[in-house]
């Protein structure tokens, strides 16, 4: 068994939050190795499609308790608040930081930086740059990071398993794309930053790259997944591409019409339509309420048909065309390169569609996860700040104070840890013949990628979303557990070395599978509705119950198996979610 | 910049394209390029038919009655008006992408193209026809 | 319209074949179906051996770009319908080398980002606590434009001076030094300046604009590089006239 290069932390994933712990291990010990692993070159990651904004409180007027108190009450009450405290504290000294590397914010006339209003957010706090916030993160991180010459970049590497040996994490075993090498890239820490899982649906803003690889990884390892039944649905997709348009047109002064060119949020207690924006309030409201909103809209008949599903309008014709042209220039871009209409003088076609998860990995305040020497970050990760609903422009301050939290911690750990031991050596060497076996080299299988896929998709989106019930789930349950079956017997067509992408994608489908399997187990437990996860079974909260983070862990036969923990409250009781008044 | 790579069994064999001899004829703007690319002969010639002239000159009469002779050959009249082909297209060319090169801000506003290139047109002209004056008017 | 269309694809599989060739596949041509729809068409249910790059389908990853009948395009944003009846004709991007099917190599280009700069560099860095620098919206438009690119290398393949000579910094890592030199918070432009003043680097552009009009996202490498030759041409008068005391 080859070993690629021994690294003292490794991360796995090269966007935002992946970036941000490597720059942030690079400044806490300069004497570190430390190696990007990522499945594509870092500028593709998918921290490059967010839109909207970032949130750091800045404005006098504002405090961080609010701040605190809006994420926490957008989450209801399921965020751990110690970790939310440290979140909103953190956050505007990221940005700040990212405005120092030459983050291109948008600016006030007098050139301070200037802030948007946000759903769910009392404050105008969310930092932008224009409507590619995301886009600019990541290319001031990337082009940042290639100051620091202690970062080895694995760009188009592929990471199929992490090596685990006396209890700790020592590396992971990797596939080269390019030249079809299956390697073993040992270190003291791994920190996970591969994103979410948005692929699981077929309906999703998220890239084809968005498929809970480090979910998968860590779920393997015997790390919990935590909160795994929260999905955001983002209430604004375009109909079949499921492309996103920012909750920046709504914080602008956009409208949100059903098929009679009603405002039809102020029937589902989000407050009284005004001309102007109002914070917290109509089109202002959190995602999930607005979301929920549609799907009973669409049961009253008042969405509009097309083939591709039924949507309502998104209005920003009164905006006129320079507010569009400065503000949400990508929005415009995007309607009339993918949809072949102009917003400044068209309605923009919108659906639900899936957009993020609040769970992921467990990990505490410090991003470390249970198994040691391992580490999440970003939406990959649950610490959790977002509870059982995030709110927008929190993800990406989250991977920026959470991907600098888990460097520094890791750093700390790779700085006393021990060296790898050759016993993981030999696990490589198992992992690479397990892959070829299985996959590469196997002819006789009878089942394909692509139908297997879509089945998952099918029960995903039938059991898992806006709207659960017990029976769905169940049954979602017993499918997805033929399709694990079904997976053993998949033939790739491509049997060759060279930039294999059949072979990335069956090992990606088999992430998600396992992913998809605990989505759907910690929704069936959890019979309560609060945030995104509404059981039409249980459409009530329940406090009594189910104030507690749902752990899910994968059993020897690969089943799960799903626990419970306390959320920590330090100042905000749970009470309930008050918007538009 | 980049070193070559080594091809293993594990790395096989990149496959770089050739451009095709022709390749310049895919593309009106490459076929420019190309004439910007050649047109360099003919500048070198014109700077030689300065030298000689100059040579010419400073031979006295006789000498430059040979010389304005020997330019009335049709060869040399014929690279000559190609020369002044090739220095207006480069004019032209470079007039085009003053633009590009100056971003003039008037008032926290960039100034439109159209002006940057017009105005060099309009300086480009009069000098042209002040030249024209001297040589057949004055 | 026609509901179907033939895709005319590049394949290389470098394990068994010498050179690239051609293979045809039918695909569905809805109105919505862009160039990349097809080939995920391919992909998932004619032939799981075609490899191509894509992730978001949404234009800014810059995963996609590829050669659609003779143009450098990104495939997300290419509608199959505009080459009704077809053929189309999908190859990898020009002047990279193909490491399979569609797939380029673009390693070279990831050297010569890297090589210009393209970070903040200040003489002094101003601590956090002092807040952000102020640059007013005049400031950031500057720069903004520059800022835009999503490094599809689209301009590359555009490029036949990067094509002739695979030296040449080219325009995309030109326009990236740019947007740092012209943002007001940079000090770095002396340095970047000798790295692009050589030959290789803006005097190797002969302003074919082509780079310019492949750019999905209106970024103007040519014209990024044009005022960067005038500035280091100035530069270069004022080495020569000034005095070295009046500097």
């Amino acid at each position: 068994m080859n070993v690629t290069a021994f690294h003292d932390v490794v991360l796995v994933g090269g966007g935002g939050a992946g970036l941000r712990a490597a720059i942030a291990i690079a400044e806490t010990n300069p004497r570190l190795s430390i190696a990007v692993v990522s499945k594509v070159y870092p500028m593709r990651s998918h921290t490059v499609s967010a839109e909207g904004g970032s949130a750091g409180v800045v404005r006098p007027d504002d405090s961080l308790d609010e701040h605190a108190y809006d994420t926490i009450s957008g989450g209801d009450w399921l965020c751990d608040q110690d970790a939310v405290e440290a979140f909103v504290k953190e956050a505007p000294e990221e940005l700040l930081r990212l405005e120092h590397w030459g983050c291109p914010w948008s600016r006030e006339p007098d050139g301070r930086i200037a802030v948007r209003a946000f759903g769910g957010m009392r404050k105008m706090r969310t930092w932008f740059a224009a409507d590619k916030t995301g886009f600019h993160m990541l290319h001031t991180l990337f082009q940042t990071s290639l100051k620091y010459t202690r970062v080895v970049r694995y760009d188009e590497w592929f990471a199929a398993s992490l090596l685990v040996d006396d209890g700790r994490v020592q590396g992971v075993v990797a596939l080269e794309l390019m030249s079809g090498k299956i390697e073993a890239i040992t270190a003291k820490a791994v920190i996970l930053c591969t994103g979410g899982c948005g692929r699981v649906f077929p309906f999703t803003t998220n890239a084809n790259i968005k498929n809970g690889d480090g979910m998968a990884l860590a779920y393997r390892a015997g790390a919990p997944l935590k909160d795994m039944e929260f999905v955001q649905y983002h209430p604004t997709g375009l109909p079949f591409t499921g492309i996103l348009i920012t909750e920046a047109c709504r914080s602008e002064g956009g409208y949100l019409l059903n098929k009679d060119g009603y405002r039809y949020l102020q029937d589902y207690g989000l407050g009284k339509p005004e001309a102007k924006p109002v914070l917290r309030s109509m089109e202002l409201g959190p995602r999930d309420r607005l979301s929920q909103a549609f799907v009973k809209e669409h049961e009253k008949g008042r969405t509009i048909e097309t083939p591709y599903g039924p949507v309502v309008h998104l209005d920003l014709r009164h905006l006129g065309e320079q507010l569009i042209n400065t503000k949400l220039p990508f929005v415009r871009e995007l309607c009339l390169k993918y949809q072949n209409i102009d917003p400044v003088t068209e309605l923009i076609p919108v659906r639900p569609v899936a957009h993020y998860m609040m769970g992921g990995v467990h990990t505490d305040i410090h991003g470390a996860t249970p198994l040691l020497g391992l580490y999440a970050a970003g939406e990959a990760a649950c610490v959790s700040i977002n509870g059982a609903n995030r709110l927008g422009s929190n993800s990406l301050p989250e991977l920026l104070v959470f991907g600098a939290r888990a460097g520094r911690a890791a750093a700390a750990y790779a700085s006393s840890a021990a060296e790898p031991r050759s016993a993981v050596l030999a696990q490589a060497e198992d992992e690479r013949r397990r892959m070829q076996r299985d996959l590469l080299h196997k002819i006789d299988g009878r089942e394909r990628l692509a139908p297997l896929r879509d089945e998952l998709h099918q029960s995903m989106e039938q059991s898992a979303g806006i709207y659960r019930s017990g029976n769905s789930l169940a049954q979602a349950a017993v499918k997805l557990r033929e399709l694990q079956d079904r997976f053993r017997h998949v033939a790739l067509q491509d049997h060759s070395r060279t930039f294999n992408t059949e072979l990335m994608a069956a090992l990606e489908l088999s992430f998600m599978l396992d992913v998809g399997e605990a989505i759907v187990e910690s929704a069936l437990r959890r019979e309560e509705s609060r945030g995104a996860h509404q059981r039409t079974d249980f459409p009530a909260r329940d406090d009594q119950r189910f104030l507690a983070h749902s752990l899910v862990y994968r059993n020897a036969d690969g089943s799960c198996r799903v626990e419970y923990r306390p959320v920590t409250i330090t100042r905000w009781p749970p009470g309930e979610r008050v918007y538009g008044r | 910049m980049n070193e070559q790579p080594k091809y293993t069994d594990f790395h096989p064999r990149w496959f770089r394209r050739r451009m095709s001899t022709y390749w310049w004829l895919k593309r009106w703007s490459y076929v420019m390029f190309i004439l910007r690319e050649l047109s360099s002969v003919f500048i070198a010639w014109s700077i030689v038919f300065l030298l000689l002239l100059t040579r010419a000159v400073s031979q006295g009469q006789e000498g430059y009655e040979q010389f304005l002779a020997w330019s009335k050959n049709p060869v040399v009249v014929g690279l000559n008006v190609i020369s002044l082909l090739f220095v207006g297209f480069h004019a032209v060319t470079w007039f085009n992408l003053a633009p590009k090169a100056m971003v003039v801000r008037l008032r926290g506003r960039r100034v439109p193209a159209l002006w940057i290139a017009g105005s060099n047109y309009a300086a480009w002209a009069l000098v042209s026809a002040l030249v024209a004056w001297l040589i057949l008017g004055g | 319209m026609a509901d179907r269309i033939i895709l005319q694809v590049t394949r290389y599989r470098p394990e068994d074949e010498a050179q690239p060739t051609f293979r045809e596949y039918e695909v569905p041509c809805p109105k919505e179906w862009v160039v990349l729809d097809g080939l995920n068409y391919v992909k998932d249910h004619l032939d799981g051996t075609l490899s191509h790059r894509w992730s978001c389908r949404m234009g800014i990853c810059g995963s996609c770009g590829m050669t659609v009948n003779g143009e450098p395009k990104l495939t997300c944003a290419t509608f199959l319908s505009d080459y009704a009846p077809g053929p189309v004709r999908v190859e990898p991007l020009a002047n990279f080398p193909i490491i399979r099917d569609l797939v380029v190599e673009i390693g070279d280009f990831m050297q010569k980002l890297a090589h210009v700069k393209p970070w903040i560099i200040r003489q002094e860095e101003k601590p956090l606590s002092e807040g952000e620098y102020q640059q007013t919206p005049e400031e950031l438009d500057a720069y903004k434009q520059y800022s835009m690119c999503i490094n599809c290398m689209l301009c590359y393949a555009a490029c036949p001076v990067y094509g002739l000579d695979p030296k040449f910094l080219g325009p995309a890592a030109i326009a990236l030094a740019q947007r740092y030199n012209l943002d007001s918070r940079d000090q770095g432009e002396k340095e970047r300046m000798e790295l692009l003043s050589q030959h290789e680097g803006i005097w190797g552009c002969t302003f074919v604009g082509d780079c310019t009009k492949a750019c999905p996202k209106n970024v103007d490498p040519a014209g990024a590089i044009q005022r960067y030759k005038l500035k280091a041409a100035l530069a270069w008068l004022k080495d020569i006239f000034v005095p070295r005391g009046a500097k």
